[in-house]
This record gives C-alpha cells, sequence and structure tokens, in this order.
C-alpha cells in the first residue's frame, strides 16, 4: 500500500482562490459539502431539543475559560496524576518536536507499525509524513481518515474527514488500493475495512491517538469516538501514545460532562457518541489487556504564543467539533480542501495564521462574509467573527493603537490599498468634503462605469441615485 | 530550558496579566426527579434509537432469554468474565441450551487471534447506565477486561434498573468518579458505528455490530 | 453576537437619524420611508447634516486607523441623550457593537460606549419601541424577507421584519429555505472573494425566486445590492427593496414620499 501521505505541507497556502474558483465550478464537489452540512445543520439543532442551549453554551465557555485561567497549574497536575498512574508524560515545543518524541519512542521499542486513532494535532504537525521518513509505517483506523490516507490526500473535515467523497468515489478507491469489490453497498464497504484493520491491529507495535479532553483532577484521558477503532488503538497494541494540544486539559471531571454534551450534539447531532473512553493510566499487573506502556505528548505548537493575547486567547476554548463549518456558507461551497491548511473553516481561519504565520495565511481572515455563523453555534461562544476582524487588522497592520503581534502580521499590507483607505478615511472624516463629493457623484451617475472588477462579474453596478439623502434632508428643512 | 519548563514559563509568565477564572454554573444539567420506570422507558427509547437492542429482565428470567438471543443469531460461543455474578449464574443454570461458554482468564496476547477471529459473543456486567443519553457505564476489570466489550461482534450487557441514573453528570458525582478513576473507564451508547461513507451508518465497523442490553427489573 | 437580554427606552419625543452612506447615495428613498415612518410616530427626526459614514468598510478590512478616523467624526453629531436610529442592522451593528472596542483606551471610550448604548435598529425601534401599528392599504401580495446577518446575529433582531409585515393585512410572507444563510454580500468579501460570494448569492437567489413571491423585502441595503443585482444581471423574476420603503408603501399607497 501507498503509505507517502501528501501533507499540507506540499499544498501552497496562497493559492486558495484558485482552488475556491476550481471546487466552485465542480458540481460534485458542491453537491457533497451541501449535502452533507445541510443534514448536519438540521441534526445539530434536533439535538439541543429541550435544552437551554444558551445556559449550556455559558457553561461550556467558562469551563474553558476557567481552564485556560489555570491552565500552567492544571498542566503540571495532569502530569502529576498521569504519572503517579504509570503514564509518561513528554512536552513538546512544537511539532517537530512532538514527532521526535514519538520517533524516539518507537526506535526504544523497535516498533514498525503504527496505529492510528484519529487525531487532528497529529495532522497539524504532519506525523504520519515524519514517520514514514523514518521507515515507520503509520496506519489511520478511523474509517474516514483511512479513506482519506488511501486517496493520498488530507482530510477535508476535522470531523468527517472524506466527506468531499461520495459512494462510488470511495467504491473506486478501495477496488483500486486495497482489491475490494466494486460496490456502491456501504456494509460491504465497512466490512471490508473492518477486515483489513483487524490484521493491522493485531500485528501494530503501537498505537497513537489524540484525546478529546484531559481532566486534570483525576489524570483522565477521555476520547470521544462512534467506531471503536480509538478503543482498539488505545487497548490492543503494546503501547500507546496519546497526543495533545496543551490547551485541552480541563480542571475537573465534572467539566467533561457538559462539553461531551455540546462536542456531540454540535458536531454530528448526536446525543452521545457510542463510545466514550477514559483512560487514567497503563495496564496494572492484574490486567489482561490494554497497553503496559502509556505515553502523552503534551504539544504547544504555537499554542502558549496565543495564550499570551486577551483577545486571540479565546481561540483556545475550542473543542473541535466541527459546528462552525458545518454552519460556514463559505466552507459550504468551497470545501475543506480549498483553505490548504490542517483546520479548514471558520476554526481554520482564526487557528491557523498562528501555526504557520500570518504571512503564509494572509488570505485566510478575509475568506469570510463575517455572516457570524460559526459564532452563532460555537459550544464554548468563541466571538469567531470578532477574531476573524482581529487577524484582518493584524494581517496589514490596521491599528496603531493596538500594534499587531501575531507571526508574520503586516503581510497583506500593500501601499496602494493603504493609500485607498487613507483617502476613504480624509473624505468620510470631513462632513464637508464627503457632501461634496456625494453630490458631484450623484450628478455624475451617467458616468459611472458599468463595470465593476469582481462585483459586476456576477451582479449589476449598484445605481447612484439622482439626489443624496442629504440634499433631500437639506430641502426639507428650508 | 527544557520544553516542559519553556511552555510552563511562558504561560504562567503570560504578557496580559492574570486571566479571570469564571464560575461554572452548573444548574443547566439538573433534571427533575424520576421513577425507576421512566428512567427505563427513556433509556430503552435512546438506546434503541442508536440501534441497541434492549430486553427487560428478571433475575430469574434472563438466562434463558440470554439463551434464546444467541441462539437466534446462531452464536456458536459467549465471553463470560469468570468470577461475576454474571458468570457464575451461566455456569451453574443448567441451561442446556447456551453455546459454549469461554472465560477471559489470561493476558491477552497468548489468544489475541483466537479472540478477535473465532468468539462469536461476549457478556458483561456494568455499573449502571444513563437514561437521558442511552449509555452503559462499564469499568473494565481483571475479571471482565476491556476488549471483552469490544472485540466480539456481539456484545450483551447487563444493567440492573436501579443502578439507572438520569445524565452522566449525576451518575459521576453519585458514583463519586472524582476521588479515583480506573485504567479504563466507558460509557458505551450503541453497537460501533460509522458514517463515514457519505454519511450513511453502518454498523460493527470495528467493534460490535449489536449491543444488547439486558434491563433486569 | 447578540445581547441576551434588551432594554428598550421608553418612546421619546426626539431621535437622530443615521442614514448610512449606502442610504445616502444609493437608497434615499428608504431612509425617507423611514423618517416618514418615525414621524407619523409623533417622533421629531433630527438628521445631523455633518453625518458621513460609521466607519465600517474599513474596519472590517482591518484598517482600524481609518475607520476610527472617520467613525471619530460621527461621535459628537449626537449632543443629545437621544435614541440615534440607523435603517441597517450592519452599521447599527458597527455603532452599537463595535465603537466601544474600537474607542477602547482613547479619550473618547465614553462617549463612544455612551452612542453606542443609543444606537437602534430602525425596525427594531419602530416594533419595540414605537410599538407601532400598521394598517395596510395595499392590494394582495406575496413577499419573501432577508434578513441580513448582522440584523440576525449581532442585533438580534430576526423575528422583527417578518413581526412588522405579519401586521400588514394584505400581504402574505412566503419564508425561504435556508433563510438564516448568509447572501454573500460581506462588504469587501464580495470584491476580494467574488467567486464564493457569486456562489452564495446566485443560491440565495434561486431560493428567494423559488418561493414564487417575485419580490423580497431586507433590512439592508449591502444584501439589497447583492441579491437585487444578481438578479437583474441574471434576468431572475426577483425584485428587491428595502423593508422600510416596502412598509411606507403599504401603509401610504400612491403618495410615495412627501419630501
Amino acid at each position: 500500500m501507498n503509505q507517502t501521505t501528501r501533507t499540507p505541507q506540499h499544498i501552497d497556502v496562497r493559492e486558495f482562490h484558485s482552488r475556491a474558483r476550481t471546487a466552485i465550478a465542480d458540481p460534485k464537489i458542491r453537491k457533497n459539502f451541501r449535502k452533507a452540512m445541510d443534514g448536519l445543520i438540521v441534526k445539530r439543532k434536533d439535538a439541543f431539543e429541550g435544552w437551554d442551549l444558551e445556559a449550556l453554551r455559558e457553561l461550556g465557555a467558562n469551563i474553558r475559560l476557567r481552564a485556560l485561567a489555570d491552565l500552567p497549574d492544571l498542566l503540571e497536575q495532569l502530569e502529576k496524576k498521569l504519572t503517579d498512574n504509570g503514564v509518561n508524560v513528554h512536552w513538546a515545543i512544537d511539532g517537530d518536536e512532538a514527532c521526535r518524541i514519538i520517533r524516539d519512542i518507537c526506535v526504544a521499542r523497535n516498533a514498525k507499525t503504527v496505529i492510528k486513532g484519529k487525531s487532528m494535532v497529529t495532522e497539524e504537525m504532519e506525523l504520519n509524513h515524519y514517520l514514514a521518513d523514518h521507515d515507520i509505517e503509520a496506519l489511520e483506523s478511523d474509517l474516514g481518515e483511512y479513506i482519506v490516507q488511501l486517496a493520498s490526500e488530507t482530510p477535508s473535515h476535522i470531523i468527517m474527514p472524506a466527506i468531499h467523497k461520495n459512494t462510488g468515489e470511495i467504491s473506486e478507491l478501495m477496488y483500486e488500493k486495497t482489491g475490494t469489490d466494486l460496490s456502491n453497498d456501504v456494509e460491504y464497504l465497512t466490512a471490508s475495512a473492518r477486515q483489513q484493520l483487524r490484521e493491522k491491529f493485531m500485528n501494530a507495535d503501537v498505537g497513537v491517538s489524540g484525546v478529546n479532553f484531559a481532566v486534570a483532577e483525576t489524570g483522565t484521558l477521555c476520547l470521544v469516538e462512534n467506531e471503536g477503532n480509538g478503543r482498539m488503538t488505545t487497548t490492543v497494541p503494546p503501547c500507546h501514545i496519546a497526543v495533545t494540544g496543551i490547551e485541552k486539559v480541563v480542571g475537573y471531571l465534572e467539566d467533561v460532562a457538559p462539553l461531551l454534551a455540546l462536542l456531540t450534539r454540535s458536531a454530528t447531532g448526536q446525543h452521545i457518541t457510542t463510545y466514550f473512553n477514559m483512560i487514567s493510566g497503563s495496564r496494572k499487573p492484574d490486567e489482561l489487556d490494554g497497553p503496559e506502556e502509556v505515553h502523552v505528548v503534551l504539544v504547544d505548537n504555537g499554542r502558549s504564543s496565543i495564550y499570551q493575547d486577551d483577545e486571540l486567547l479565546d481561540t483556545l476554548r475550542c473543542i473541535r467539533c466541527g459546528a462552525c463549518m458545518n454552519h460556514c456558507p463559505v466552507y459550504t461551497r468551497v470545501g475543506g480542501h480549498t483553505y490548504g491548511t490542517t483546520y479548514p473553516g471558520p476554526i481554520g481561519k482564526i487557528l491557523m495564521p498562528h501555526l504557520i504565520g500570518l504571512d503564509e495565511g494572509r488570505h485566510l481572515p478575509s475568506a469570510s462574509s463575517l455572516c457570524g455563523a460559526c459564532g452563532e453555534v460555537c459550544p464554548v461562544k468563541i466571538p469567531i467573527p470578532d477574531l476573524l476582524v482581529r487577524l484582518r487588522q493584524e494581517s496589514v497592520d490596521g491599528d496603531k493603537l493596538n500594534p499587531a503581534k501575531v507571526r508574520g502580521h503586516g503581510a497583506k499590507r500593500n501601499a496602494l490599498e493603504a493609500l485607498v483607505w487613507k483617502g476613504w478615511s480624509w473624505m468620510h472624516a470631513r462632513p464637508g468634503a464627503y457632501r461634496f463629493g456625494t453630490t458631484v457623484a450623484s450628478r455624475l451617475r451617467k458616468l459611472q462605469p458599468g463595470k465593476l472588477g469582481g462585483w459586476t462579474r456576477y451582479r449589476t453596478a449598484p445605481k447612484l441615485a439622482a439626489r443624496t439623502l442629504h440634499e433631500r434632508m437639506k430641502e426639507r428643512s428650508q | 530550558m527544557n520544553s516542559r519548563d519553556t511552555i510552563l514559563q511562558r504561560l504562567r509568565e503570560r504578557s496580559g496579566g492574570k486571566l479571570h477564572r469564571p464560575d461554572c454554573d452548573f444548574s443547566v444539567l439538573e433534571r427533575p426527579s424520576s421513577s425507576v420506570a421512566e428512567r427505563v422507558e427513556q433509556f430503552q427509547r435512546t438506546i434503541e434509537s442508536v440501534h441497541g437492542e434492549v430486553h427487560r429482565c428478571t433475575p430469574e428470567s434472563w438466562v434463558a432469554q440470554l439463551a434464546g438471543i444467541l441462539s437466534s443469531r446462531g452464536a456458536r460461543n459467549l465471553l463470560i468474565p469468570a468470577a461475576h455474578q454474571i458468570g457464575h449464574a451461566l455456569r451453574d443454570s443448567g441451561q442446556d441450551d447456551l453455546p459454549e461458554l469461554l472465560i477471559y482468564d489470561e493476558p491477552v496476547v497468548s489468544w489475541q487471534a483466537h479472540l478477535f477471529n473465532n468468539v462469536d459473543a461476549s457478556i458483561t456486567s456494568t455499573r449502571g447506565g444513563i437514561a437521558e443519553t442511552g449509555s452503559l457505564i462499564l469499568w473494565p476489570t481483571p475479571d471482565e477486561p476491556r476488549l471483552m466489550s469490544l472485540v466480539p461482534p456481539i456484545h450483551v450487557a447487563v444493567l440492573k434498573a436501579s443502578e439507572l441514573y438520569t445524565t452522566f453528570h449525576e451518575a459521576m458525582r453519585v458514583q463519586n468518579w472524582m476521588s479515583g478513576m480506573p485504567t479504563n473507564a466507558l460509557l458505551i451508547s450503541g453497537p460501533s458505528k460509522t458514517a463515514d461513507i457519505e454519511q450513511t451508518l453502518a454498523y460493527g465497523v470495528h467493534g460490535p455490530k449489536e449491543l444488547i442490553v439486558l434491563v433486569i427489573e | 453576537m447578540a445581547d441576551l437580554i434588551k432594554v428598550y427606552p421608553p418612546k421619546p419625543s426626539h431621535v437622530y437619524f443615521y442614514a448610512t452612506c449606502l442610504v445616502d447615495m444609493f437608497y434615499p428613498d428608504a431612509g425617507m420611508a423611514g423618517i416618514q415612518l418615525l414621524e407619523r410616530e409623533g417622533i421629531r427626526v433630527i438628521f445631523p447634516e455633518d453625518q458621513t459614514c460609521c466607519g465600517q468598510p474599513a474596519y472590517t478590512s482591518g484598517y482600524h486607523d481609518d475607520a476610527r478616523a472617520v467613525a471619530r467624526a460621527q461621535l459628537d453629531l449626537f449632543p443629545e441623550d437621544w435614541p440615534i436610529v440607523v435603517p441597517s442592522g450592519s452599521c447599527g451593528g458597527m455603532m452599537r457593537k463595535h465603537y466601544p472596542g474600537l474607542f477602547k483606551h482613547t479619550d473618547q471610550e465614553t462617549k463612544a460606549a455612551g452612542i453606542a448604548a443609543r444606537t437602534w435598529e430602525l425596525t427594531d425601534f419602530l416594533l419595540n419601541v414605537c410599538h407601532i401599528r400598521l394598517e395596510d392599504l395595499g392590494e394582495p401580495t406575496n413577499v419573501a424577507m432577508h434578513t441580513s446577518c448582522s440584523a440576525r446575529r449581532e442585533m438580534g433582531i430576526a423575528e422583527v421584519g417578518p413581526r412588522l409585515i405579519g401586521q400588514l393585512n394584505n400581504v402574505n410572507l412566503i419564508e425561504q429555505v435556508r433563510a438564516e444563510e448568509c447572501c454573500g454580500f460581506g462588504g469587501t468579501f464580495a470584491v476580494r472573494h467574488p467567486e464564493i460570494s457569486g456562489a452564495m448569492v446566485s443560491e440565495k437567489v434561486d431560493t428567494l425566486t423559488d418561493t414564487g413571491a417575485g419580490a423580497f423585502v431586507t433590512t439592508d441595503c449591502g444584501c439589497l445590492m447583492n441579491i437585487a443585482g444578481f438578479a437583474e444581471k441574471n434576468q431572475k423574476p426577483l425584485s428587491g427593496q428595502h423593508i422600510l420603503s416596502f412598509l411606507w408603501e403599504r401603509t401610504n399607497p400612491g403618495q410615495g414620499d412627501k419630501s
């Protein structure tokens, strides 16, 4: 099997525009995403039926904010609890260090094959690619991730990685790569994957998983999943490595109850997933299964920088449900791959600039109509539109009172555009100039150009009125 | 300085200063009190909505009902706990239409292939259930190891009606999970499933294809 | 995000009318309709002559210094403690939700916060402060409505337009599918990402056309320009109007505006 994964590092993030054009022109992509997102929107709404959703979101937000306020203490508490329970805790300043830590664990165990549960943070650090370069095979076991890996692609959604493909495409892919029969029977395709992956679980040397919540109070790693591949990954191989961003920690065990209620309902409209897997240690001497060796890798990768700023900090509340992309009219049109980033959609637009720098990711914050659907559904009330505006400001260094601080800020600033806004500002800050300008424009409206760039490619040009409201009100008062 | 200390120092010496620590009001999770019968009814409705199967039993009837369920599936064998009373009850039942009873009593490495390929069904106890989400609470033990509820295609779970809670929050508080967690704790809400292929549901992708709950009333 | 609890003031004797630059230059009829609706409710409408633009285009483009310079020029236009009404959820949202942050840690902080607190979207003001009762004098008709995203989510007034139209006995409001989805305007977004914006407005026009109403109203001139402009260019049987023009015409048939 071809294990080379085309990772985000080979995708030019700046090609967003051309990829967007291609995706919009592709009726299949449009249809796959629209159908999926429409369904998810309805399911989410139904799942919160009977709840005081505002109170629940408020609780979710406060739990996350409280955990962030206590973050360094909670990380130390988590480390101590886990260590007491026989778990090895590692700290990684960035993705590269996290990859090295995982490779070193594999090398020490002479491990050649790694089976993986779904983990966005390992996508973020491109772990599969790194391990492949070091002769360690990493196989995805979540069905969606497995499909995406077979196709040498990246996930197009953080919860449903293969959402961009329809059954026919998946059937052809599995036929080509694994020798299953061509079939549109989803049961058959799923059963084939089960068969192939069971062998892999039994033979894997190491299991690598993500973490949904890490509880400091009890030293518990919580994993949310439907398939059982997460449980397999964390139970069958003799060694389990859990990888998590440092922001995933919460203070108390009871915090997970409302966060879980929010997460699954927001993500897929489920009251709960099939499995909620809580791991608090390695195998005890009298236990008959489970990994003898458990590691946790706490990954910073830019998070401690985000943490410094009061406003940007809200980005770290995220519990990775994907509701923001499910409700995003832009994501629905262009699909996940257009973004060219590990995390697509609204959360990607506010998170990725910190991970890759605002110079690389400078197109991201502008690709939004600021409609606010994302912020409205966010289970932990991240003010995503406000953060997009903040990053737009950072990308052009647009605020001398609040100087930009994100890495790569100012990369989008160009002299001409800045001059245009300067001129606009000059005129609109001077009422006389404004009245003169608008009156002249309305007198010359016959000369108004019929073509206004991108606007008139799809619409007629806006029509200036014969007389401005200012003029009409002035006459009226006389 | 190592990465651990660097990260912790950055977080501690936050340039924005100390963060406000908001209060958390959990009252949104409170539910009106309910009877056991109401909770059983809610549990059954919820878990059935996600393809779980519920059989209402009595302490006297469950073994016979289980035998019927397993024979209708053609299960050749059943993995049971050795020490738990469920295991004793099955071995001592004299019920002659039960399939072959297997016991998980040695480390998995010695019989993994057999477990993965030849075991048709398993039965475990539970530490209660959650009515609102249709969930079973399992804390695997040396007597009922983790893979028992995961690997065989049919998982049968025994739930005492009196141990049904309304919410997850209530269950963890009443059972005082905060005082210490086991190596592994689980909520199981239905059989293994996926919707990764064009949002079409398919069961048994990695774990059991069927989850059968015997509710003992 | 929308206020969780909004406290409406008692009906005042005077209001300041903040027209917005789009209404001023492109849709002055909508502005006049709004003014006349307020006057009919017995309110004196003050139109500060020196008003220009709320500063939003520069603000959402990231040019906050330029936005602040323009916004600062608006802060002295409202000396009395009267409500400021705006015929737009978007510009109203800019003043109500973003002025305080824009002027934080400046000398204008208090003034900006004061202005924010008394800024109201005009239809919200008519319904919930004036408690307007509309008498429909028009012929029976169907109409669809697009509530702008800022009206819906920032100002929290999604129910206001339908309730006002609901007062009109001869008007049948038909809801389009995906009513809460953005039309794709988004200010400079429509120019920076024309394909994405074009795909969005195209679907919005389809859903509005599919209502069979043939006409739609909206709270915001940006959406109006976008949706009606697409319909016109692509010869779709759909015409658009600002909701204020519609409400005024329905209750004053044949009179047009009285200016």
